[in-house]
């Protein structure tokens, strides 16, 4: 614990802050300035920040990349799925209508809008998360001696 | 929508939907999981849905003016995104899902053997995206939408192009130089939708049609067309904005060049076509100036000048691909003369040009797959080596050139008939020098090709030799046999070229 140690501190104790605020970002986006794009950044930077200052072991271990790899493509899963939802309810693709029975206040349009945003909300967190890993943990082809 | 021929009622009604969702949806589920021969499955099944898909829209397209039209979401057009399929896109819609289909097979053997074996199951996650967002340009009746599924193809096709690097690390440089030049023809595109918008308050093509009859001589209007016209020209690979278009099909992997060669510049083509005779009117005196002053002469131009290039390349994939520049002359000409009989010499070239160079690349995709040369001066006697390839190749050469009773033949003779309807003898010239020219380029490589005796094991660069498997040649005779079939048998063709420039020229989304 040598090193570093007021860096360390003050990460253990904005990482929680940093995750709480992206999942206030996301879902008080109906009423406030926000959205997945912008919370999924930011729960993002939760982690890279952890990855900068624990080093790259530690966040590997704490978001694996398959983890990663997999939420990207389940997060576009689940934003596809809910357009598919309407299909097999024999209504056209992407009619969210059928979410809900209320059509009157589109409480079908609702849901399914916050549906496909907590899509959004994993593919952007492991997207940037994947990027980061993509250029942290990639190893100088040339040696610094070489030249 | 008429009876369905093929699917059951109701997935019928939602055809238009699935044949861009399902690859969309089982792109993500390739994606995840690390097994490439998995990802190829899931690849086959959303290609043979979208196969499906588009042989029931094209039934259902058939009749005099049909149209099927499908609100995303229940959203009604103009105010909603409409998908909207006639004559025209029906027919690209069918080349393209079947041509993903025919070369997903041939696919098999050589991405395994070209991609890294880590990155297999997303390289077909991105084929799939590419592939559905090819068919959504065709298939969408929005002009924004439109804009967002070029994108997608885009983004799709260059991170499989630059797969290629594990054969050779130029194909990095060449995706990226792609990614570039395309990027600056979507905004090109993105801000000729925006004058568009400007001046007529809507998006939906159909609408955009009738309310810009409603504007004649507005200048900003017609700058609109003129952004439009050089972003997709750019992705169309319209001399002089084809450079990124050699390097792309030499680089990348075998399976990606057969696939882009047959649909990429295809679904660009369309999209001129789409934009020059339905939302804008040919009867409009711009849109009439910039085709006959602007389009035709620089489809003439790169008729010769890139079919001169194609002699001097030393790749026989480069070769093939400036060929392809100057076979995008030849359509974009038959596009110029802007007639009927023209449209139809254009559309059949498409559809004919994506069957010689599906067979002409995937031959050179076995070449590789055997011997692992990509050089003409390599290519020397493999015909005696590997002779069903070989004469797979010829077919296509002799297609390319034009010779009699194959396709090449008859998209040739229908648009030297439509340039001399119009009095253009000068384009008739043009099309036989560059014809000409084609019979150089492609002379050099059969001669490389037969006249050569069988090589000597030991020169190889790979040190052994394998064996062609049937996932290769089942797929290359598919392309080389419907070569000869739709050249001695052209109805089929010609009359689905024909309803596509009705539908373009008469049918018409706004009329």
């Amino acid at each position: 614990m040598g090193a570093h140690l007021i860096l360390r501190v003050v990460a253990k104790l904005l990482i929680p802050l940093i995750f709480i605020f992206g999942f206030y970002v996301h879902f008080h986006a109906k009423y406030a300035p926000g959205g997945a794009f912008q919370a999924g950044v930011i729960l993002a930077a939760a982690v890279i920040v952890y990855g900068l200052i624990y080093g790259m072991d530690a966040a590997r271990k704490a978001v694996p990349p398959w983890a990663a790899r997999v939420g990207m493509a389940l997060g576009a899963f689940i934003f596809a799925a809910v357009g598919f939802v309407s299909l097999i309810f024999g209504e056209n693709f992407l009619d969210y209508d059928v979410l809900h029975p209320d059509v009157e206040h589109a409480r079908g349009q609702y849901l399914g809008i916050i549906l496909v945003e907590i899509g959004v909300l994993l593919t952007v967190t492991t997207v940037i998360i994947a990027i980061f890993y993509a250029f942290a943990g990639r190893s100088p082809e040339i040696t610094e001696e070489e030249w | 929508m008429s009876d369905p021929i093929l699917l059951p009622a109701a997935l019928a009604a939602h055809a238009p939907a699935l044949l861009v969702a399902v690859p969309l949806i089982l792109s993500t589920v390739a994606a995840a999981q690390p097994s490439g021969r998995f990802a190829w499955a899931l690849a086959f099944i959303s290609a043979a849905v979208a196969f499906f898909c588009a042989i029931e829209l094209f039934a259902a397209t058939r009749g005099e003016y049909a149209i099927v039209s499908y609100a995303m979401g229940g959203w009604e057009p103009p105010f909603g995104i409409e998908f909207r399929i006639d004559g025209l896109n029906a027919a690209l819609l069918l080349l393209l899902s079947a041509t993903a289909l025919v070369t997903l097979v041939f696919g098999f053997s050589t991405v395994e053997d070209e991609v890294d074996p880590d990155k297999r199951s997303l390289f077909y996650s991105a084929f799939m995206l590419c592939f559905s967002g090819l068919s959504g340009v065709a298939i969408t009746g929005d002009a924004f939408n439109l804009f967002v599924f070029l994108e997608i193809s885009s983004i799709g096709t260059y991170a499989i192009i630059a797969m290629g690097w594990s054969n050779d690390r130029r194909a990095l440089t060449a995706s990226f130089n792609y990614l570039v030049m395309g990027t600056i023809g979507a905004t090109f595109f993105v801000i000729g939708i925006g004058f568009l918008y400007m001046a007529t308050g809507t998006l939906n093509m159909a609408d955009m049609a009738a309310r810009i009859a409603e504007l004649p001589g507005n200048r900003v209007v017609e700058v609109g067309f003129a952004f439009i016209l050089v972003g997709i020209g750019l992705k169309a690979a319209l001399f002089p904005l084809h450079l990124w278009l050699p390097n792309a099909y030499a680089f990348a992997p075998s399976f990606v060049t057969t696939f882009l060669a047959a649909t990429a510049t295809k679904v660009a083509f369309y999209v001129i076509i789409r934009f020059s005779f339905d939302v804008f009117a040919i009867d409009s005196g711009f849109v009439q100036n910039a085709l006959t002053y602007v389009v035709t002469p620089l489809a003439i131009a790169g008729m010769i000048i890139a079919s001169a290039q194609a002699l001097f390349q030393a790749d026989a994939r480069r070769l093939l691909a400036y060929s392809s520049v100057a076979q995008v002359g030849y359509m974009l000409l038959g596009l110029g003369i802007a007639t009927a009989a023209g449209v139809t010499a254009g559309a059949l070239h498409l559809l004919n040009h994506a069957l010689m160079k599906g067979a002409l690349f995937m031959a050179l995709g076995a070449f590789f797959y055997s011997y692992g040369v990509r050089r003409i001066d390599d290519l020397k006697g493999l015909g005696q080596a590997m002779p069903a390839v070989g004469g797979a190749f010829t077919i296509g050469a002799l297609s390319l050139i034009g010779v009699p009773f194959t396709a090449g033949f008859i998209s040739k003779f229908y648009l030297i008939q439509a340039a001399l309807q119009n009095g253009w003898w000068w384009a008739v010239v043009a099309i036989l020098a560059a014809s000409v020219l084609a019979v150089f380029y492609c002379y050099r490589m059969l001669v490389a090709l037969w006249v050569n005796p069988k090589p000597e094991p030991e020169h190889l660069p790979n040190g052994h030799v394998r064996k062609v498997p049937l996932t290769i040649l089942v797929p290359l005779y598919v392309f080389a046999l419907a070569n000869l079939y739709f050249g001695i048998n052209s109805e089929f063709m010609v009359d689905m070229a024909r309803i596509a420039a009705e539908a373009a020229i008469n049918g018409g989304v706004g009329r």
